[in-house]
């Protein structure tokens, strides 16, 4: 059964909407998890284990948010920007989100802007469609 | 300090779900001051109550091997109060489970009647804080808390599943 995207949309927007407290019309696909909805950490496990149960899907703790690893490496992060070789993991690791204006000023303390409701949409159509 | 907000556990299923039993008493003294002449159980202390029936089930689906803490109240709502002389009881079912985290769900009851629906996020410390050091023994899961196990649960042989 393929879902459509506005069916994927739909689902992610109830989970986030179950796991950070909001109302509905707070879940937009622009909207950042950490920014705009005020996820934490413990709100990304909390996303990961609903995303599971809904979509039937399994998701590996590091696949969905793989940030850490990136910002603890010194081979990625110099000065508090991602380095070359940073950009490059950041693009192999996170196909799901947009990175077009971080590239522009990867500053590692915009990274969590990077996580946007569009992101998780687009993982999980990923997931759906590799299952 | 003595911290334990459940006596006994009535069922355990391991891996899966509890519950737990806990007679409201008088002689517990917050009740005099919540409120005088108008004792009643804390909605924070049913909480706790909650967290600590589903943090044994969750401690003990892993063996005990990691610090198993509170993280997250996601939804909690209550229905009616909880006198003095009442008896509740806590049914905890786990949502999800995994090594860094687990999910709970619970309702609060008396006799029949609905108290209280109580989901909760536990983290296991150890794999979520990575670097910091803890103390060897697992200062969350006391004897206290393990003892209310006897009976219940055998000991597990160690496994380093998720």
């Amino acid at each position: 059964m393929a879902m459509s995207r506005d069916e994927v949309f739909g689902e992610v927007k109830e989970v986030l909407v179950d796991a950070l407290g909001l109302d509905d019309d707070e879940v937009t696909e622009s909207a950042t998890l950490m920014g705009d909805l005020g996820a934490e950490s413990i709100d990304f496990l909390d996303i990961v284990f609903r995303l599971e149960k809904s979509f039937g899907i399994k998701i590996p703790r590091e696949e969905l948010f793989p940030a850490e690893s990136l910002m603890n490496n010194p081979e990625y992060v110099s000065n508090g920007k991602l380095t070359d070789k940073g950009m490059a993991e950041l693009k192999a690791k996170m196909p799901h989100t947009n990175i077009s204006k971080f590239q522009d000023d990867p500053d590692i303390n915009k990274m969590a802007d990077l996580f946007t409701v569009a992101a998780v949409v687009n993982f999980v159509e990923g997931k759906l469609k590799a299952a | 300090m003595r911290w334990i907000w459940i006596d006994k556990f009535l069922e355990f299923n391991s891996g899966k779900s509890a519950v737990a039993l806990k007679n409201v008493t008088l002689a517990e003294e917050h009740l005099h001051d919540h409120f005088p002449g108008f004792p009643i159980m804390p909605e924070c202390l049913m909480i706790e109550a909650m967290a600590q029936t589903a943090g044994i089930l969750v401690g003990e689906a892993r063996n005990f091997e990691e610090k198993v803490i509170l993280a997250k109240i996601t939804t909690c709502v209550f229905h009616h109060y909880v006198r003095p002389g009442d008896t509740i009881t806590l049914h905890a079912v786990i949502e999800s489970i995994a090594p860094e985290a687990a999910s709970t769900s619970g309702r609060i009851l008396r006799g029949e009647e609905l108290i209280a629906e109580i989901s909760l996020m536990f983290s296991h410390i150890d794999k979520n804080l990575s670097g910091k050091q803890f103390p060897e023994e697992n200062f969350v899961f006391t004897d206290m808390f393990k003892s209310l196990l006897t009976g219940l649960v055998e000991p597990k042989t160690v496994s380093g599943q998720g």
